[in-house]
């Protein structure tokens, strides 16, 4: 009796389908590279397509967890992508200026100074939604334009490149023989997580997102609270673009973190936040990010051309969006029912013939 | 008319959420040319048992058939196709579209693909017309009242060729002379041939209308009545499934209670406070332990200065003292603070947030002022949580289901327990009965008496003169948007000298709005 109860449980669960499309594109994998699933130690680390995913999906966990919460809102952040150049350029900039590049010190400042005017950056966005009223994808649109015009201002159009060890370890860097870049990302969830689960923020987020008017009326200033989800979103991004610049040692205006903004809103949508506010759940968002990268690294792994790797990844993702709207999943079973009637009856006689 | 065919039936209908049973084997049939009630408290099914009707709700199980054929309709535009109209609780209809709009959005008169606006429109005046309501239909229905807006509705539903009517809940918002208004324009219907599905939880206007009557009681069939073969009092116990002698004995002793002077000392004081095109600049003094009642019709202004008081909209005239020092109430952050909560009219709106569970909703007024930094701890969550949802009988009594799950009169416990657990020194009750079914509502009343015994100040307002009188210390009357006389309670108010000085105003000119 409790059996098919709790099959039910599991199948109509929010995060069942993009689960089952994890695993579905892991197990593609391993059939195309049987090597897929393997992971070796090397020189002290671990080496493996599962640990590149961990890895590369760092960056795009950090902007989409920041991301979950200004949904969460009803709100939404264009600017991200930007910010992570923005953020890199100045860390690169400031190190490239150093006498001694490999200083600890000097990448400290370099980090605090590109996470500052990511702050100063988010700060100016949750005025423009929360102070002046304009509306999230305009506001941020603003930032997502004209940041990339300001990143390109402080690389002076250039590619800026950087030979400094501790920097680079924080895109490349080893701790625990796993990279660095997946303890950063796990600590981001596990801090934003304190900070929206642990206090009532989360709460207030969704009380917000789920009905601005009455949340008023219930004495939330949710000014302060759509300020704060930018700041924090702008936060995230920052340290993303960190990794982004240290995994190449240098800072591209034009191209750091170009459309993470677009698989950040993916991953948070797909991680079961609707973009209309309200619920949220970080845990999902990272299902979502792991999912993307898992996408773009199936699409380079299967040696699928450039030129059609987008199309692939769209249909992919057109895929999951489909089979996790209700109202298709429940189309598909209508249209399923009426067809169970028939099917025994042409089973039947094929089951015989071999008897 | 008792011979005839029915034209709609539904049998054995069932329907479940996640974790309410909403109906269960229910049976439903309606003639043509009737007036039928569907009477029940909240949560006993009604509303689901017309959005399974209209399409809405799929059921679990059971049928529906109209006009002998089984039916099974996937959404309100198929309904309405076949015939089955609907106009609910709350207006649904976009409020930045002009009124013609409203009334043919989805099915606009067409030709080669373009709207024929003027045909539209002309169309529109003529329903209008058969309404009696003389309004532009080319103006915006947020510029139009809540009343004119359910007319509006009304117009919508019998413009398509429909068979059944259905009516939920369209008196809750109207005043006496638009009620009257809109039963003429049901009885015309009816005689039209059109069956009528009348939801009110106004026990005199099904017995002004109705001609059978259908009773609900927690998702199951009681039973189907002729109006004219059951009693108010049989309906009543029929409904609540007890005896109504111990509501009868609650209702006089509030009033008893109420008839008494106040001692308090002043808590809210208020002077000229006024807001323009909102309402007139007025006094009013509320006492520690005193209840208020704010009287009028509806759009005198009852609404407004409830939200001025609670800083909901911004006064820009006047002066504010609570327990005698000067202050502002510019926001509700800053009336909370003072320990004013409340209620708004708006359930839906402004009221709940419908995704968030029962528990959240408790004590979210008592999370936002402590500060996002300060969590209430889960433990003391639960003991609150569970304390008011036994005190005020919250059914379900599941605090982690989500509360849009929850009847309308449930919720409006739920924002009662919001507040209570902030533990105001007043409380502003704007409608709390309103659309909320007799039991529920005798709960309320009980509780506000309670509260003001226990020294809570509340401002209680009400369309409903009678509640306002069993309930009420002093009351405020309100014309035209403007407070227009304070009586105390006494045994020479009853409601006609209410309804006579609404009528004379005091005395002043009419404010033009």
């Amino acid at each position: 009796m409790s059996d098919p109860k709790a099959y039910r449980a599991l199948t109509t669960h929010r995060l069942f389908w993009p689960v089952v499309v994890l695993v579905g594109m892991l197990a593609a994998n391993t059939v195309y590279r049987p090597g897929f699933l393997s992971v070796q130690m090397r020189d002290g680390h671990l080496y493996g397509s599962l640990v590149d995913i961990l890895r590369l999906s760092a960056p795009l966990i950090l902007v989409a967890l920041g991301m979950t919460l200004v949904i969460a809102t009803g709100g939404i952040d264009l600017s991200v992508g930007s910010l992570c150049a923005i953020s890199g350029a100045i860390a690169c900039l400031y190190i490239s200026r150093q006498p001694d590049q490999n200083s600890v010190g000097g990448v400290l400042t370099a980090l605090a100074l590109g996470l500052g005017v990511a702050l100063v950056l988010g700060a100016w966005n949750g005025v423009l939604v929360a102070v002046i009223g304009i509306q999230p994808i305009i506001a941020t649109l603003i930032l997502m334009v004209a940041g990339r015009g300001l990143a390109q201002l402080i690389t002076e159009g250039q590619i800026l490149t950087i030979n400094s060890g501790p920097y680079k370890a924080i895109g490349v860097g080893h701790l625990l023989t796993l990279p660095l870049a997946i303890f950063l990302a796990l600590a981001a969830a596990l801090l934003v997580a304190a900070v929206t689960r642990r206090t009532a923020l989360g709460l207030i987020i969704e009380s917000v997102g789920g009905n601005a008017q009455a949340s008023r009326l219930a004495g939330i200033r949710s000014g302060r609270i759509t300020f704060l989800v930018y700041v924090i979103s702008a936060a995230c991004a920052a340290v993303a673009g960190f990794m982004m610049t240290a995994n190449v040692s240098s800072a591209d205006g034009n191209a750091a973190g170009l459309w993470v903004e677009l698989d950040a809103i993916l991953a948070v949508v797909i991680g079961g936040t609707s973009l209309a506010g309200g619920r949220f759940s970080l845990g999902g968002t990272i299902l979502g990010a792991l999912l993307i990268q898992t996408l773009t690294t199936t699409v380079y792994a299967m040696n699928i051309s450039p030129q059609t790797s987008l199309l692939f990844k769209a249909v992919v993702v057109i895929a999951v969006c489909l089979i996790q709207a209700p109202g298709f999943r429940a189309r598909f079973t209508r249209r399923r029912a009426p067809a169970a009637g028939p099917t025994p009856v042409s089973e039947q006689p094929k089951e015989q013939v071999p008897a | 008319m008792t011979g005839s065919q029915p034209v709609l039936t539904m049998t054995g209908i069932s329907k479940s959420f996640p974790g309410v049973r909403a109906l269960d084997g229910v049976d439903f049939r309606l003639l043509p040319g009737e007036v039928h009630a569907l009477m029940g408290e909240n949560g006993a099914g009604k509303s689901t048992l017309i959005k399974v009707l209209t399409g809405v709700y799929r059921t679990d199980h059971g049928a529906v058939t109209l006009g002998g054929a089984e039916v099974s309709f996937s959404g309100p535009m198929q309904a309405t196709a076949a015939g089955v109209s609907t106009v609910y609780q709350e207006v649904n209809l976009c409020t930045n579209l002009s009124v013609a709009e409203n009334i043919f959005i989805g099915r606009e008169p067409r030709r080669l693909g373009a709207v024929r606006w003027a045909e539209m429109r002309r169309r529109a005046r003529a329903l209008l017309a058969r309404l009696d309501l003389d309004i532009d239909v080319n103006a915006q229905l947020g510029t139009y009242s809540l009343a004119v807006q359910q007319m509006v509705a009304i117009a919508r539903a019998i413009d398509v060729e429909a068979r059944v009517l259905v009516l939920d809940e369209p008196t809750s918002s109207l005043d006496a002379g638009e009620v009257a208004q809109l039963f003429r324009v049901m009885r015309q219907l009816r005689d039209d041939g059109l069956a009528i599905l009348f939801v009110t939880h106004f026990l005199d206007q099904v017995y002004e209308i109705a001609d059978r009557i259908t009773v609900l009681r927690n998702g199951r069939l009681v039973g189907e009545y002729p109006t004219s073969e059951l009693p108010q009092l049989g309906l009543v116990e029929k409904m609540i499934g007890k005896e109504l002698r111990a509501l009868e004995r609650l209702d006089e002793q509030s009033r008893h209670d109420a008839a008494a002077p106040v001692e308090g000392a002043p808590l809210l004081d208020v002077r000229e406070l006024g807001r323009r095109s909102a309402v007139a600049r007025f006094d009013l003094t509320i006492h520690e332990g005193e209840v208020v009642g704010l009287a009028g019709l509806l759009g005198s202004g009852r609404t407004e200065v409830a939200r001025l008081l609670f800083g909901a909209d911004r006064a820009d005239h006047g002066s504010v003292r609570v327990h005698g020092t000067p202050t502002s109430l510019r926001n509700p952050v800053a009336a909370i603070g003072h320990g004013i909560g409340f209620c708004s009219e708006n359930r839906r709106a402004e009221g709940i947030v419908g995704e968030l569970s029962v528990r959240e909703n408790i004590i979210l007024a008592l999370q936002a002022a402590r500060g996002w930094l300060r969590p209430v701890p889960r433990r003391r969550q639960d003991e609150l949580v569970d304390r008011y949802v036994r005190a005020l009988s919250i059914r379900p009594a599941d605090p982690d289901i989500p509360v849009g799950n929850l009847s309308g009169g449930n919720q409006q416990k739920v924002l009662l327990a919001r507040w209570l657990i902030t533990e105001p020194r007043l409380l502003i009750l704007d409608e709390p009965t309103r659309g909320i079914d007799i039991g529920a509502k005798t709960e309320i009343q009980r509780l506000v008496a309670q509260l003001s015994d226990g020294g809570m100040a509340v401002l209680f307002v009400s369309a409903e003169l009678e509640e306002v009188l069993r309930l009420s210390h002093r009351i405020a009357v309100m014309r035209d948007r403007e407070m227009v006389a304070q009586l105390t309670n006494d045994q020479s108010v009853d409601a006609d000298r209410i309804m006579q000085t609404i009528a004379a105003g005091a005395g002043h000119e009419e404010v033009p709005s």
